[in-house]
């Protein structure tokens, strides 16, 4: 139990996926200019996450690592090369059926999440996640505990970059660095503070 | 067959004009964390460059066919098949590299430009025009990266390309390395930097005021 605490925690603090790992930051910068979009966006990647992160360790497991194949009569099949196209696919597919379950069933969450669904495909924090699950090899209960923990990480983030930047418009910034420039240096700033819960373990 | 003034802003417009990271604000995903180390980062750009000028290729070839509702997932296929070629020769040659690497290799699939190129040029343009449209993109993300790579080890470790320029203190030498700049935030605060010096350059890139 308190190996998956620690590894929740390592999750949202330390290694977190957009600020020690720059993962998903494409969309962090475009759509963190207000603090409601972005909480949305983040839920999003929550639940994409949390969802994708488990499956495609069952996938990875029991299909694609060397040996794995067993089960069906190839024990010497080692299909490890084929797993960014099969990733990609899954998180892909995963998303379709999030996208169609929510919009029947759960039509409030499915209009308040909005176009981000889609986006998220194509977003790197989700792919970043899968494949860092598989670098770690983390088998399946801890990979529900990190794609959880790496996901409400991501939110944190951006939620708090789109905080910042609500005040930031009000600054009397150089005309250079206005916009873009400043929010990279905003994040960076943010990256700093998350820096200090380094050496934090449970 | 288009002028060779056509073929020359398209080959070196994205290298300051229309810049993919420090103005499309696209592919810093996967690349910042790989620059701490100039090989690193060579590394990085040239597997970039490669994918994203053979996806524009061939993604243009077969435009006419791709029906317009399957085609993301079209898209998806081909990349993600040039980055496994990439990482595999990269396993086989460079193994160091690719082990310091990690997952960053697999994310280019995910890198925004390779995607937004695509999508936004290979489509509607002729096989050979998406090609060098796909090297200067590549070639405008190169340079950002190398620029963070270069500031980040030299003041960083004292070294460029694991030789050492500046002597440590450490070891006997006079120079005492900035700690901060081996850490991932630097990279933000160099980016930032670099898009200022740009943009005084360039005024016009400047963002209007809200």
């Amino acid at each position: 139990m308190e190996q998956y605490i620690n590894l929740f925690i390592r999750a949202i603090f330390i290694e977190n996926l957009a600020l020690s790992f720059f993962l998903g930051m494409c969309t962090f910068l475009a759509v963190s200019k207000k603090v409601k979009t972005a909480f949305g966006l983040g839920v999003a990647v929550i639940v994409v996450l949390g969802i994708s992160v488990p499956v495609n360790n069952l996938v990875y497991h029991n299909i694609l690592a060397p040996g794995a194949l067993e089960w069906a009569g190839f024990p010497d099949a080692d299909l490890s090369f084929l797993r960014f196209l099969t990733f990609i696919g899954v998180i892909a597919a995963l998303v379709q059926i999030l996208e169609m379950t929510l919009d029947k069933y759960v039509p409030a969450l499915y209009n308040a999440l909005g176009i981000f669904l889609p986006l998220i495909t194509v977003n790197c924090a989700i792919f970043g996640g899968v494949s860092f699950m598989v670098e770690r090899d983390y088998n399946f209960g801890e990979s529900v505990v990190y794609g959880i923990g790496s996901g409400v990480g991501w939110c944190l983030a951006i939620v708090a970059l789109a905080a910042v930047r609500e005040k930031l418009k009000y600054a009397d910034v150089p005309d250079g660095l206005r916009g873009l420039g400043a929010t990279f240096m905003s994040v960076g700033l943010i990256g700093l503070g998350f820096m200090s819960f380094s050496g934090v373990s449970l | 067959m288009a002028s060779a003034k056509e073929m020359k802003s398209v080959l070196f417009g994205p290298i300051f004009a229309n810049n993919p990271i420090a103005l499309q604000i696209l592919g810093i995903c996967s690349a910042l964390a790989v620059t701490s180390k100039m090989s690193n980062t060579l590394v990085m750009c040239i597997a970039l460059t490669a994918v994203v000028a053979a996806s524009n290729f061939f993604i243009s070839i077969i435009r006419n066919h791709i029906p317009s509702s399957v085609r993301i997932i079209v898209q998806m296929t081909i990349i993600a098949s040039l980055v496994i070629v990439v990482d595999q020769v990269l396993r086989a040659y460079a193994y160091e590299i690719s082990r310091e690497l990690s997952v960053f290799v697999g994310l280019i699939i995910t890198n925004c430009i390779v995607m937004g190129r695509a999508e936004a040029y290979a489509m509607k343009s002729t096989p050979f025009m998406s090609l060098l449209d796909g090297i200067g993109n590549g070639l405008g993300y190169s340079v950002v990266l190398l620029v963070v790579g270069f500031i980040r080890e030299l003041f960083g470790s004292g070294s460029l390309f694991d030789v050492q320029i500046l002597p440590l203190a450490s070891e006997g030498g006079w120079y005492e390395p900035v700690g901060l700049l081996l850490m991932p935030p630097s990279a933000f605060f160099i980016i930032g930097g670099f898009i200022w010096v740009l943009r005084t350059f360039r005024t016009e890139q400047v963002e209007p005021k809200e």
